[in-house]
């Protein structure tokens, strides 16, 4: 029920976010949702795209340390509380969540949140008990 | 020989050199007691009895820091240890430690040194000393300590570091002469500076500086915050510490306490002596010391000696000049002796980490700062942040247990340094001082 995350270590360069979406452009690589975890000596940036094992490879090409990461994508109502309810069920449960980000939703009135979390096989199953819908690899692809 | 502190120090050259010529016969003895010296004798088929002039000491070889390494923990003692009274230690690169013992009589000759040193600032039994160095195994802070105390002056140990508590003691004690390091006390007085504060505030009529070389520049600058005269006082703990030779009111070059060492300047590259005025590589023998004479140690310090012997403050002792560079690739940051090779070493042991890295030293508000950018390993990177900075942290801590230095560590994609070609640029240091 997962979709594959891109995780990026990009170090404090000026610059180097650029290269990275260079690479991802000239692989022909659309960026759904990104987020960029930053320190100040270094950043993770995560990626959601239309096609992870191309932009893995485009990354890897260029010389970024690239990883793949393993996040649930859960479609909410885009409408106040929509995420808090979402949490809130899952503090029930009492799932940690790492990280967590957002975008916009094509399907009228959604938003998509990308939750990262230790047991995503757990939380997959708390989140179909709820009737949510968790997004597979091709919904992204064909958003 | 008259044994009376002022009457040693206007000696003559003669006078001087007939003491070090008695004293290096009986050092050498007490050297041949320690087995490294023995062995070092017998292979150059070498007893000290052999030496008829001071010049014969050149057909010994030098001793280095390696042979210190190599000797740990006791193979250079040359007194029955229940003689020992303290030893200092260094951490040499990649953990080897150094040692240097001191008998009671050692402490006793190195605090008179040190003593000598601070009347010859024009410190008296009047003054009130804050002792800024840190104390511990650095010799800095102990043995201006102890010769401090010595002359009866007040000693605040306050130590390194504790800048407003530093500052609140120059006010509440009167302090008057001061013992720091030259970037410390630059900080200090940016801090201060902020708080509103200035000279007209404090006391200070004298600072001591030691443990680093600087700029002239800072010097003026640093004299001007303080509105009091600095001197210079250069020392290695292998020579027991600070004291071996200091700056008169001159202001030019350190006159070397020629009763207790013999101090040569050589060729690093040849080992061949160079003439007084050539800057080279400083050497230096005990003449005194009981525990553990050490016989032509190379320092790696570089500098020159002055041509003319006789000075206008009365001493004919030799002036050898600010520590210009190192013959070898030791980094001073904060007052702290480290290598290179110990960051490698910290480095190349530590998961996560790749083959490349950069030491980068810079000033930050007057304060030394060590920068430590370091590529990570290929595969190190598993999507996870909070893995990046665990390894940082580790870097960070282990840095700190070998170099005993806070470092600031980056870490740089694999890659990111230029490829090595040959020898690689390890160290860059941007430092003005």
């Amino acid at each position: 029920m997962t979709i594959t995350q891109i995780s990026v270590f990009l170090e404090n360069k000026a610059g180097r976010l650029w290269e990275a979406a260079e690479a991802l452009k000239n692989a022909g690589i659309n960026i759904r949702a990104l987020s960029l975890a930053d320190t100040s000596d270094f950043g993770v940036l995560r990626l959601i795209v239309d096609r992870p094992d191309e932009a893995f490879d485009a990354l890897r090409q260029k010389g970024f340390s690239t990883a793949r990461t393993e996040v649930l994508a859960v479609e909410v109502p885009d409408r106040p509380g929509g995420l808090a309810d979402l949490l809130r069920l899952l503090t029930g449960e009492k799932i940690n969540v790492e990280y967590v980000y957002a975008f916009a939703g094509k399907k009228e009135g959604n938003a998509v949140v990308v939750l990262r979390v230790e047991e995503p096989g757990q939380t997959a199953s708390v989140l179909q008990r709820s009737s949510s819908t968790i997004l597979t690899a091709d919904d992204i692809a064909r958003l | 020989m008259p044994d009376r502190r002022e009457e040693l120090e206007k000696a003559g050259r003669r006078e001087i050199e007939k003491l070090q010529l008695d004293r290096l016969r009986s050092s050498l003895g007490r050297a041949a007691r320690s087995p490294f010296y023995r062995e070092l004798f017998a292979s150059n088929s070498f007893r000290p009895g052999d030496l008829v002039s001071l010049s014969d000491l050149g057909r010994l070889p030098f001793t280095v820091k390696q042979d210190l390494r190599d000797s740990y923990p006791d193979r250079m003692l040359a007194c029955p240890p229940r003689e020992v009274v303290r030893m200092h230690s260094s951490s040499g690169t990649t953990g080897t430690a150094t040692v240097v013992y001191h008998t009671a009589g050692d402490i006793d000759r190195w605090t008179g040194l040190v003593v000598r040193c601070l009347v010859m600032a024009g410190a008296t039994a009047d003054d009130v000393f804050q002792n800024m160095m840190g104390y511990g195994f650095f010799t800095g802070g102990l043995g201006l300590h102890y010769g401090a105390e010595r002359l009866g002056m007040m000693v605040i140990p306050a130590g390194g570091g504790n800048t407003h508590r530093q500052i609140e003691l120059f006010r509440d004690f009167g302090t008057t002469v001061i013992h720091v390091t030259p970037s410390y006390a630059l900080h200090v007085s940016d801090v201060f500076r902020e708080m509103g504060l200035g000279p007209e505030d404090f006391k200070i009529k004298k600072i001591i500086f030691g443990a680093e070389p600087y700029s002239e520049g800072t010097r003026s600058k640093l004299e001007e915050a303080y509105r009091a005269q600095a001197f210079n006082c250069y020392g290695l703990s292998e020579m027991n510490g600070p004291g071996v030779a200091f700056e008169c009111r001159r202001s030019e070059g350190m006159h070397v306490w020629e009763d207790s060492y013999i101090v040569e300047i050589i060729d690093p590259a040849s080992g061949e002596a160079l003439p007084a005025g050539e800057t080279g590589e400083v050497v230096f023998t005990t003449l005194t010391r009981e525990a553990m004479p050490l016989i032509r140690y190379r320092t790696r310090d570089l500098a020159k000696i002055y041509p003319e012997t006789a000075c206008p403050c009365g001493r004919n002792f030799t002036r050898i000049s600010r520590i210009t560079g190192r013959s070898d690739d030791m980094l001073i940051v904060k007052g702290i002796n480290l290598f290179p090779s110990q960051i490698e070493h910290v480095l190349m042991k530590t998961p996560g980490v790749g083959t490349n890295y950069l030491i980068v030293l810079d000033r930050f508000e007057n304060l030394d700062r060590l920068t430590v950018r370091v590529e990570i390993a290929p595969g190190a990177f598993h999507g996870d942040a909070e893995e990046m900075r665990r390894l940082q942290a580790l870097i960070k801590h282990s840095l700190r247990e070998e170099i005993m230095v806070q470092a600031e560590v980056e870490l740089l994609e694999p890659g990111a340094l230029p490829p090595s070609q040959g020898k690689a640029k390890r160290v860059l240091d941007k430092r003005d001082v």
